[in-house]
């Protein structure tokens, strides 16, 4: 299923607990480097690079493909995509292989036959959003930069990643 | 396909930036009053300061009450991110030093308040950062006056004091057509009464210390941000080239959308130090709660006052974009359906000596130097704020003799009137003695 709202977004996030970033890069100044950064010094996510042309990321062992990773870890619950628009319908074949549950499609990384891949194979979709960001949204990260995050709530938040949905 | 509830004004602005307190469930925001925030770690340390996560380092650069209100702000007027800052002036400094430096250029309307064409004129110019001033209602000398070197245009929803309506959307049109961004100080109307972003609009500034604070208790000012202008496109060089600032980050490549609000908090509020405090920032939150529902009230009081003032033979004529003889009319139906605000000038006939005996008889209305308070004020600029002036340089500056400015509060309107029946009657007279020659 393709997740367009923001509570949708919120409940994977909070079902979620490790996280496959495809192309995750160490160069620091990188936007895939921030986001796997965040994702791992907030300790929530099991947040785990996926790069042929790496070993390790801050001290995380990077995996040469989803399919080695799947091997040794079992399905990730979200494959999180940092490669060009073109790459996405492989990089959908594989986490299709992998056993993924969700696949989640970066800023500017948008491609109809990967999202039509994943969604008819069963897996939730989000498309040309951060994983950061919204992360950020949810966990009151947006909220402390004077962001709107959008939310408009009278209960006490949930945290993320605690896989309680 | 599931689509999100979207939320209305007046429940954003009670709820907005404000959930119950993830560590206490205080529903109510507590006052975070502390300058500094411990760090989990040096890693944790190393993580913010490289801005790569979020949290709260020291007040100057944020602060979780001040936050809140800047949440809530951005979620009022439609925007991606808000700054608060010390005052309405400062939000406005902040806002052009995250674009401009020395060598730069920005352009503005002519009418706008005293203070912001000084800042403009007088200190930006010491900066090296050069402003031209322009007719607010010439689109055409707007376009005209935009450089190569050009960071900004700058424009008020109504203009203080003249009153004078911007064609919102004409303006954004010319500041994009150039690669510009369009600021709009919207302190008359308020998010309730117009979202300039909703009409083109990059940033909106305002003094919050007006109808956002609405008590006449708080100095301090707004910034809200779009998320929408290109800011990597090459034209603001501060965004898009590597920042000295903060070890040569490029703020354009590394935030997208983000990068003006990260900027402006990460390098100008962090240098320039002119941040709200919490204490003000709670007051604040208090009063956007009931913000949907005293602007009405105001614009209802005014429209109130002006019909009165309208039937007098005192008076001269009213400046009030409410009026059908406006000629600011047709825009303040467009761009500001619900009422032009409650901030309006009228003549006395007799000049000065009226304006004074006038300002002299009034028990109910408060004489003072602000505007947008609950409780109404009044103003007569040329024999206070502008008393240094003979007649001739009043007028040059766009201030007459008998102009006074009022600020409609939220009284019982009868009791507004009848003050102003009093004051309109020693006007009279003065203006009477004067034409005798007494």
């Amino acid at each position: 299923m393709i997740l367009t709202s923001v509570g949708q977004r919120r409940a994977l996030l909070e079902r979620s607990r490790s996280v496959a970033m495809v192309g995750a890069s160490p160069n620091p100044t990188r936007p895939s480097y921030f986001v796997f950064s965040y994702l791992r010094t907030r300790g929530v996510f099991d947040a785990t690079p996926i790069n042929p042309a790496i070993a390790a990321i801050d001290g995380v062992r990077a995996y040469p493909s989803l399919e080695a990773y799947a091997a040794e870890r079992g399905a990730p619950d979200i494959v999180d995509v940092f490669r060009k628009p073109a790459d996405a319908p492989q990089v959908a074949r594989e986490a299709i292989a992998a056993g993924a549950k969700a696949i989640w499609f970066q800023y500017g990384v948008i491609n109809d036959e990967a999202i039509r891949l994943a969604d008819e194979a069963g897996l939730d979709v989000v498309v040309d959003r951060c994983i950061k960001v919204e992360s950020a949204r949810f966990d009151g990260g947006l909220s402390t930069g004077g962001l709107d995050s959008g939310l408009i709530t009278s209960r006490r938040p949930v945290p993320l990643g605690s896989g309680r949905r | 396909m599931s689509h999100d509830h979207v939320f209305g004004l007046r429940t954003r602005a009670l709820h907005a930036g404000t959930p119950p307190d993830p560590s206490t469930g205080a529903r109510a925001m507590p006052i975070y009053f502390s300058s500094s925030f411990v760090f989990d770690s040096t890693e944790h340390a190393a993580e913010l300061f490289a801005l790569r996560t979020y949290g709260n380092i020291y007040s100057r650069i944020g602060n979780p009450t001040v936050a809140a209100f800047e949440e809530r702000m951005a979620s009022l007027e439609g925007g991606l991110g808000g700054i608060a800052t010390a005052s309405g002036l400062s939000a406005q400094l902040t806002a052009v030093l995250s674009l401009a430096q020395a060598g730069d250029h920005i352009v503005a309307s002519a009418n706008l308040y005293g203070g912001t064409v000084t800042q403009f004129t007088v200190t930006l110019k010491r900066m090296g950062i050069d402003c031209t001033l322009v007719p607010g209602d010439d689109i055409d000398a707007v376009r005209a006056a935009i450089r190569p070197q050009t960071r900004a245009l700058y424009t008020e929803t109504i203009g203080n004091p003249a009153g004078n309506v911007s064609d919102l959307e004409a303006w954004a049109d010319a500041a994009h057509a150039h690669g510009v961004p369009l600021i709009v100080d919207n302190t008359f109307a308020t998010p309730v009464l117009c979202r300039p972003i909703e009409w083109g609009a990059d940033i909106v500034v305002q003094s919050a210390t007006k109808f956002l604070s609405g008590h006449g208790t708080v100095i301090a000012g707004i910034i809200v941000e779009s998320g929408k202008f290109p800011w990597g496109a090459g034209r603001h060089p501060l965004l898009s080239q590597p920042s000295p600032g903060y070890h040569d980050m490029n703020f354009a490549e590394t935030f997208g959308e983000y990068a003006f609000l990260m900027r402006a908090r990460a390098e100008v509020m962090r240098d320039v130090g002119a941040c709200l405090s919490p204490m003000n920032a709670w007051l604040l939150l208090q009063s956007l709660e009931s913000l949907p529902l005293r602007m009405p009230a105001h614009v209802a009081g005014a429209r109130i006052v002006a019909d009165f003032l309208r039937g007098r033979d005192e008076v001269a004529w009213i400046n009030y974009a409410e009026l059908d003889d406006s000629p600011y009319r047709a825009l303040a139906r467009k761009y500001l359906p619900a009422g032009a605000g409650a901030i309006f000038t009228f003549g006395l006939r007799g000049g000065r000596e009226a304006g004074r005996a006038f300002i002299e008889a009034l028990e109910l209305w408060s004489h003072l130097a602000n505007v947008g308070d609950g409780k109404s004020l009044v103003i007569h600029p040329a024999t206070t704020t502008h008393q240094q002036l003979d007649d001739e340089q009043l007028r040059a500056s766009g201030v007459t003799p008998e102009m006074v400015r009022l600020s409609v509060g939220l009284e019982d309107p009868a009791d507004l009137i009848w003050d102003l029946e009093n004051g309109l009657r020693a006007a009279r007279t003065a203006a009477e003695r004067e034409a005798l020659g007494a």
